[in-house]
């Protein structure tokens, strides 16, 4: 049973120090990745898809060794993982363990499903007001328009 | 309101409007003062709306104040690519206040963000039109001498109109009484109607004119236009249904106005021109004091 733990465990090798983000849906793996701009990171990145998980079934993981995580920062990744667990780790311990939460405002990340929106049209950075947190439901800081759930993609 | 941008009809407060209301009262006595004879009034109409413009223009020239601008994209450096930020910076240079007209929704509210003198929304795209809704509300109080206790009908389109959704905003911050009357696939959406809900006022949905002529003292008629239609067929079937005769007219009350933001195409007919509920050229002479009162009041020459 034990060796059966440690192989599941060792899937995605464990880190010194840095912040595990865990309970990722698979197909949100890549969108963190984005989000976090982790393509760009100069330290260890470990990224396991895919992996079963009892509470999920599939998850994706991720391991960034050496950054931990603002909370503005990390809560960016709610609108695609909102189940998805922080763990922070130092010297091979977990320290730390929390939710990620969508925060009030949300800038760059989104684009405007508005096709008329000038942010469609310039090189704007986009600005929404999430306006409802459980629908997901966010008011664009320019042309005022509703982006909602079922509507949102990713610049 | 000095130096302070106006893009949306919620960034000026209830007590910012009745200012700019008295202050619109003030020019209508006296519409030609010198008192902008110092400062170059900008106005960029990235796309045309002679009206709205001739407007604007007609009220910075009466106050003394040099007119600079284009009137549509395609005189412009837009036409060569320029983007909205370099045109606004620039222009901005050249002038001590902007009147914007843009198709794209959010263009004004970023002109106000990058521009180093204040910003008027003359439009943008189907998103915000606040010195249409003031001088409607100008339009209303001097007619009816309040904007409290009115009923007040929205005729036709109130989807898809912009006049309508900023208009009835503004109202309720008044005591108003709504009569909505449109076909079903024309309705007032539902987070304008949450809106009314949301500040204790009623609302009523009708779908034929005639029974709300007797009920309200305001008439805010728009125009339905085809393209709106998802079924042409549907079209066919309503579109006369929302065209006010002056037969109509006859069981309305005395205090009644017919406001319309124009241009109008045939939904008043013009042999309600001629009544005295007709109201709407008026009400776009109106725009005119209304714009004086914005102008000087953002540029600070009036308090």
């Amino acid at each position: 049973m034990e060796k059966e733990d440690l192989r599941k465990e060792l899937k995605v090798s464990a880190i010194e120090n840095g912040t595990v983000i865990d309970h990722i849906p698979t197909q949100s793996v890549f969108q963190v990745i984005k989000i976090l701009n982790l393509s760009e990171y100069q330290n260890q990145l470990l990224i396991g898809t895919n992996l079963e998980s009892r509470k999920m079934g599939k998850k994706g993981i991720i391991k960034v060794s050496n950054k931990f995580f603002k909370s503005d920062e990390i809560n960016k990744i709610a609108l695609v993982a909102a189940a998805a667990t922080l763990i922070v780790i130092r010297n091979f311990q977990v320290t730390e363990k929390r939710n990620v939460e969508i925060p009030d405002r949300i800038e760059k990340i989104v684009k405007c499903f508005n096709p008329n929106c000038i942010t469609n049209h310039e090189d704007i950075p986009t600005k929404f007001t999430v306006i409802d947190k459980s629908e997901l439901k966010l008011h664009c800081h320019y042309c005022e328009k509703i982006t909602a759930r079922g509507n949102i993609s990713f610049l | 309101m000095k130096k302070r941008s106006l893009v949306s009809i919620n960034d000026f407060s209830r007590e910012d409007h009745i200012r700019i209301l008295d202050l619109a009262e003030a020019f209508e006595k006296h519409p030609k003062q010198h008192i902008l004879e110092d400062y170059v009034v900008a106005t960029l109409f990235f796309e045309p709306s002679t009206r709205t413009r001739l407007s604007f223009e007609s009220a910075a020239t009466q106050l003394g104040a040099r007119v600079i601008g284009f009137s549509d994209s395609a005189s412009s450096s837009v036409q060569k690519g320029e983007s909205l930020r370099d045109t606004i910076l620039t222009v901005s240079n050249y002038s001590d206040i902007i009147v914007m007209r843009h198709p794209k929704e959010g263009s004004a509210r970023f002109a106000s963000e990058v521009a180093k003198v204040p910003v008027i929304n003359a439009g943008d795209g189907a998103n915000q039109h606040p010195t249409q809704t003031l001088l409607d509300l100008y339009s209303i109080r001097k007619t009816q001498g309040t904007l409290n206790n009115l009923n007040v009908a929205f005729v036709g389109d109130l989807k898809y109109g912009r006049t309508v959704h900023s208009l009835v905003m503004a109202l309720c911050n008044y005591q108003t009484t709504f009569h909505l009357v449109s076909p079903v696939e024309l309705k007032l959406p539902s987070s304008v109607k949450m809106y009314i809900k949301e500040h204790q006022h009623a609302y009523y949905q009708y779908t034929e004119l005639l029974e709300v002529i007797p009920k309200v003292d305001i008439l805010y008629m728009t125009r339905i236009q085809k393209e709106r239609f998802s079924d042409p067929i549907e079209y066919e079937k309503v579109k006369n249904s929302y065209i006010l005769r002056n037969s109509m007219l006859e069981d309305a009350r005395n205090n009644l106005k017919i406001l319309h933001p124009l241009p109008r195409i045939n939904e008043i007919m013009s042999d309600v021109d001629d009544n005295p509920k007709a109201y709407y050229f008026t009400q776009a002479l109106n725009g005119v004091y209304v714009r004086q009162a914005l102008l000087a009041s953002i540029l600070g020459v009036v308090e």
